[in-house]
């Protein structure tokens, strides 16, 4: 489930006066590692939990004595990286054609939604942003979200077991909205609930943004992309 | 949730009320917490909890608005127009202000989370637009709750960084420790991952100051994202009211950023025909309201946005706005706001062009006299161009008079009053009061109208000052009539008559005027009945009289006479008026003792015994005991000067009749006083008038002063009181005058005492006899004065007596002079005399023996002991 790293930072029977002060200097080189070798070394058929990072520290104490122990978790928020990735701007449209999972396609109401994300390739730290227009719709919309999703893939013998989670779900037109008029997409990534797009051989994880209309009381979901 | 139990109270009475609605329609619950037992009976009683709410707040806000400038109407004033405007009920009051007191304990317990629900709920409610009229007053005050959680926030993150010494005014994003940083982070990512787009929205922008602390830029970005993410919000009213949230928070936070303004503005506009649309079409006819009371509620979100955008606004931009209100088709909603946003100055020079536009608006929707109000509104305080403003008028009126309702008729009307009295004469006027008399009669409208009715007179009188030309206008009298509820009637007649006496410098005889100013006089004296309150009385009156002073007819003094007959049949039952018209009568008959110069010739003297007559059966009307006293004493004494002998008798004889009626205690301002001093007073009055006074040929010697005496004699005075004898006193230096050859004073060509009797010594006799009766009666009184706790009065009244025999008595006699040694040493007695006036008397009487004619004097003075006191 978890790695360990164990480091003694004390031989036995040595003794240290107060005020000494222990630099820890593997956090930073160790992280990248700890990474990959949580996704190789877990697996879960439904899910994986939000990875997270505790220093724990024993001390052991000589027989009659109970050893001591203290655990502390700490977050870790890495710098933006360096080289600047080239956002992809994707465009989307959606109509009753592009849906999937209908059944009976004729009986839909008539519409047509298009859009565009800024990116695929977003920066954790940033939002996501793009637009999104009613071009015409038959029946009014009640309204409009955005839901976040990260989907898990798990590759193995018997082929792959995919699963999605939902991390957020956040609405951006309430109501009718006005035909025509461009409506921001802005989606600040929660911070302790996203994690980078991450790709192994056999694991996969990856946050897929979906959108949903609520048209009067119908639900049609949609997946629109992928980042 | 919190709310829950409360806001479906709320809605089920409208339901029962408007049975329109069908069921609840409040935010789903998520998580329930408990509700006080009855909050609501609590908050009922006493004053409206959310006003006190507002009134504390308003102090803290108005500091933050000095920035934006002075000439800004700040928010807290359009606040309450529009509460006041789009009543609410007091339930929903009640739900916001618990939701407040919910709100302020979580903050103070230190539950922000907690706090930061609550504001959420809150904020959730303004995306349910049921009950659609009460919407601009819960969007009021639901956004007094999210000033407040802003400033809260705010200030919390400010004291983080306030150690060791508080952060300056104009701090930057440096001056932030990084552990406020931090929590106001926390804020704006907690308050991001709200799912419902609404309350995400309010409260970031109720948030939008803490920007500050994280980056310089942090507001001009901000501002930009949240005009664009309310295009998000489909209900067109929704987006407008948030739209002025955020405005409204935009100019205070930072009122140099204005872009962000017009954006807003143009978003709207580009949404505008949402409102002719099929769901708000359809969400009307579920809840049963019409298109132009529906439209109405946009005014004040629309205004307050186009305020913040035409503040200091250059005149370009101003101009633009209104191309771009043309290209879409002079929307009418939109005019409307333009008008009342924009500087009253910038609206008048184009009034011309505005009424064009008006014209062009759709008929359908907003009603056109709404418009031509608010045209109305700005050339109230702005003037158009001189040689326009005839036009206007003519266009604006031609409107107005087609307006069917006499409701909307009224209040357009009335202001357009003010605009027509600024720059016309009394024609227009005129004709503008016979409009509206001709709108308001039917069915009597007016009833419902009348504070309308009420402003259209005040407005007249600010600009009209000239009476004579306010009365001329020949509707201004039938449209005073229209004012039939007793009360305001009277405040009405009041209004007109406190300016005609502010304004009224010279005294008056045009006929318009006097019979104007009587016809409303007399409306307010006939309001007077059983029930009307003193003050009120006293203050009509006080109104009355000033009209009554203002007219004068010159020299003709028997029209002002007739005048004041007729004045006194119309104000009998206000006794201040009538005692001042006896007062002016008086002063008549003194006028014509002036101008004829002492000598009345028949006609003159017939006329001031007319003026005494009309005193004379005037005073009696009244029921002030004094008030009487003293007239007649007055009139008797123009009654003399004019000559008028038996008149004067008369008077005198009336007042000695009325003596007895004097009771012993008056009211005087609601507090019971003994009327003793007033009745002393009075009496010494009257006797030193008595001087002049000669005896009637049919009666005998002195026979006013022996009536007067009766009756102070009979006169049931206060038990243990001096008050009779101090009367007898005051008489001895009269008769002592009455005796003399050549009177002190004397009355131009009347003929007193002394020279009718010319010194007869029967006469002489009879005073000696009266003085002696008086003295018999004092030295009574003073023996019985003897016992112990009666000293010091005894004192006083003993050396009263001594200083009259003093002055007036002739000391040569030696019984006199032996009765006045007696009297001072009677006095001194007891020690109770004051040894400092004791002395003064010893030095003055010394003083006066030096005198050749009073050496007599010594002698007395030698036997006038001092005794000390120990």
């Amino acid at each position: 489930m978890s790695v360990t790293l164990d480091i003694r930072l004390k031989r036995a029977n040595k003794v240290y006066h107060e005020g000494v002060c222990f630099s820890v200097p593997f956090v930073s080189f160790r992280l990248a590692c700890c990474v990959s070798n949580v996704n190789v070394n877990t697996f879960s058929p439904a899910f994986i939990c939000f990875i997270s990072y505790t220093l724990r520290c024993d001390m052991r104490r000589p027989l009659l004595a109970k050893d001591l122990s203290r655990n502390c978790e700490f977050i870790i928020h890495c710098q933006p990286q360096k080289t600047k990735v080239a956002p992809t701007p994707v465009n989307f449209t959606i109509t009753p054609d592009t849906l999937e999972n209908i059944k009976e396609r004729g009986s839909l109401p008539k519409f047509l939604i298009r859009g565009h994300l800024d990116a695929t390739n977003c920066v954790i730290s940033q939002p996501l942003t793009g637009e999104v227009v009613v071009e015409n719709s038959d029946i009014p919309i009640k309204s409009i979200e955005l839901q976040l999703v990260r989907v898990e893939t798990c590759g193995c013998a018997e082929g792959y077991a995919r699963d999605a989670t939902e991390i957020q779900n956040i609405q951006i037109a309430e109501g009718d909205v006005c035909h025509g008029l461009s409506i921001p997409i802005y989606m600040v990534f929660p911070r302790l609930f996203t994690c980078p797009t991450l790709e192994t051989t056999n694991f996969k994880i990856g946050q897929v943004c979906r959108m949903t209309l609520l048209i009067s009381t119908t639900d049609f979901p949609r997946n629109c992309s992928q980042a | 949730h919190l709310l829950n139990p409360l806001i479906t109270s709320q809605v089920t009475d409208t339901k029962t009320r408007r049975g329109t609605r069908k069921g609840s329609t409040s935010s789903s619950s998520s998580s329930s917490s408990s509700v006080p037992a009855d909050p609501l009976s609590s908050m009922l009683d006493g004053t409206d909890p959310l006003s006190m709410f507002a009134a504390a707040s308003a102090s803290e806000r108005e500091n933050e608005e000095v920035s934006v400038g002075a000439d800004f109407e700040p928010w807290s004033s359009k606040r309450g127009e529009i509460l006041t405007r789009f009543t609410t009920t007091e339930k929903l009051s009640i739900v916001s202000y618990m939701s407040f007191i919910h709100f302020v304990t979580a903050w103070g317990s230190d539950q922000k989370v907690k706090a930061l629900k609550i504001v959420i709920q809150c904020s959730k409610l303004l995306s349910d637009t049921s009950v659609i009229q009460f919407y601009p007053s819960k969007f009021v005050l639901i956004t007094d709750i999210l000033d407040t959680f802003g400033g809260l926030v705010y200030d919390r993150i400010w004291t983080m960084c306030s150690d060791p010494r508080p952060l300056p005014e104009s701090f930057t994003v440096d001056d932030v420790s990084d552990t406020a940083k931090e929590t106001c982070l926390n804020w704006f990512f907690k308050i991001a991952s709200i799912r419902e787009l609404l309350p995400r929205l309010y409260v970031e922008t109720a948030i939008l100051k803490c920007n500050r602390f994280l980056n310089k830029t942090g507001i001009q970005e901000t501002l930009p994202r949240l005009t664009a993410m309310i295009r998000g919000i489909g209900d067109p009213l929704v987006a407008a009211y948030t739209r002025a949230y955020l405005c409204r928070v935009g100019i205070e936070v930072a009122p140099h950023l204005k872009d962000s303004l017009d954006r807003n503005f143009f978003d709207l506009l580009s949404t505008f025909r949402q409102i002719s649309g099929e769901s708000v079409r359809s969400q009307l006819v579920v809840q049963r309201v019409e298109i132009p009371e529906y439209l109405t509620l946009y005014s004040p979100a629309i205004s307050w946005i186009l305020q913040c955008i035409a503040h200091r606004a250059p005149e370009h931009l101003l101009t633009e706005m209104m191309e771009r209100c043309k290209k879409l088709g002079n929307n009418a909603l939109l005019l409307n706001s333009v008008m009342r946003a924009f500087r009253p100055e910038f609206v008048a020079a184009r009034a011309t062009d505005f009424i064009g536009m008006i014209k062009d608006c759709d008929e359908t929707g907003f009603p056109k006299h709404l418009l031509f109000g608010s045209l109305g509104r700005s050339l109230a305080c702005a003037d158009p161009p001189e040689s326009e403003r005839l036009t206007i008028l003519n266009e604006a009126w031609k409107v107005i008079t087609k307006v069917r309702s006499p409701q909307d008729y009224i209040i357009c009307a009335e202001i357009w009053v003010e605009f027509t009295c600024r720059h016309f004469t009394k024609r227009e006027v005129n004709t503008v009061l016979a409009d509206i008399i001709k709108h308001m009669t039917p069915d009597r409208a007016f009833e419902d109208a009348y504070s309308q009715l009420q402003s259209v007179i005040r407005k007249i009188l600010t600009y009209f000052h000239d009476f004579s030309i306010l009365f001329s206008m020949e509707r201004f009298l039938p449209f005073l009539d229209m004012f039939q509820k007793d009360s305001v009637r009277v405040e009405v007649c009041r209004s007109i008559m406190e300016v005609f006496i502010k304004h009224q410098v010279d005294l008056t005889r045009d006929p318009v005027i006097l019979n104007a100013m009587l016809h409303i006089c007399k409306a307010m004296h006939d309001s007077v009945n059983a029930l009307t309150l003193e003050d009120e009385k006293r203050s009509l009156s006080l109104l009355i009289i000033g009209f009554i002073r203002m007219v004068s007819f010159g020299r003709d003094f028997e029209q002002q006479l007739s005048f004041c007959v007729e004045a006194r049949a119309t104000f009998c039952n206000l006794e201040p008026v009538l005692v001042q018209l006896i007062h002016t009568v008086n002063r008549l008959a003194m006028e014509t003792r002036r101008v004829m110069k002492g000598n009345h010739s028949r006609k003159t003297a017939a006329f001031v015994r007319a003026c005494a007559a009309y005193s004379f059966i005037t005073i009696p009307s009244l029921s002030s005991i004094f008030s009487r006293l003293n007239l007649y004493l007055l009139s008797g004494q123009v009654a003399l000067a004019n000559q008028c002998l038996s008149q004067a008798d008369a008077f005198l004889k009336a007042a000695v009749s009325v003596l007895p009626e004097v009771p012993r205690s008056i009211s005087i301002e609601g507090k019971l006083r003994s009327s003793e001093n007033f009745l002393l007073d009075f009496v010494n009055n009257f006797l030193a008038t008595l001087l002049v006074i000669p005896d009637h040929p049919e009666h005998g010697v002195l026979y006013l002063v022996r009536g007067l005496l009766n009756m102070v004699q009979d006169y049931t005075w206060e038990e243990n009181s001096d008050a009779k004898m101090r009367v007898y006193v005051s008489a001895l230096p009269l008769l002592a005058a009455m005796s003399q050859e050549t009177y002190i004073y004397s009355v131009p060509k009347v003929d007193s005492n002394e020279t009718l009797y010319g010194g007869d010594p029967k006469f002489l006799s009879e005073i000696n006899k009266l003085s002696e009766t008086l003295i018999g009666q004092v030295l009574d009184h003073l023996k019985t004065l003897g016992r112990e706790e009666y000293v010091r009065r005894q004192s006083t009244m003993a050396f009263s007596l001594f200083s009259v025999l003093l002055a007036h008595g002739d000391l040569r006699n030696n019984k006199l002079s032996q009765l006045a040694v007696n009297l001072w040493n009677l006095s001194h007695k007891h020690g109770h005399c004051e040894t400092r006036i004791s002395v003064r008397t010893l030095e003055h009487i010394k003083h006066q023996a030096q005198q050749p004619d009073l050496t007599h004097l010594t002698d007395t003075v030698q036997r006038l002991m001092l005794q000390s006191r120990t």
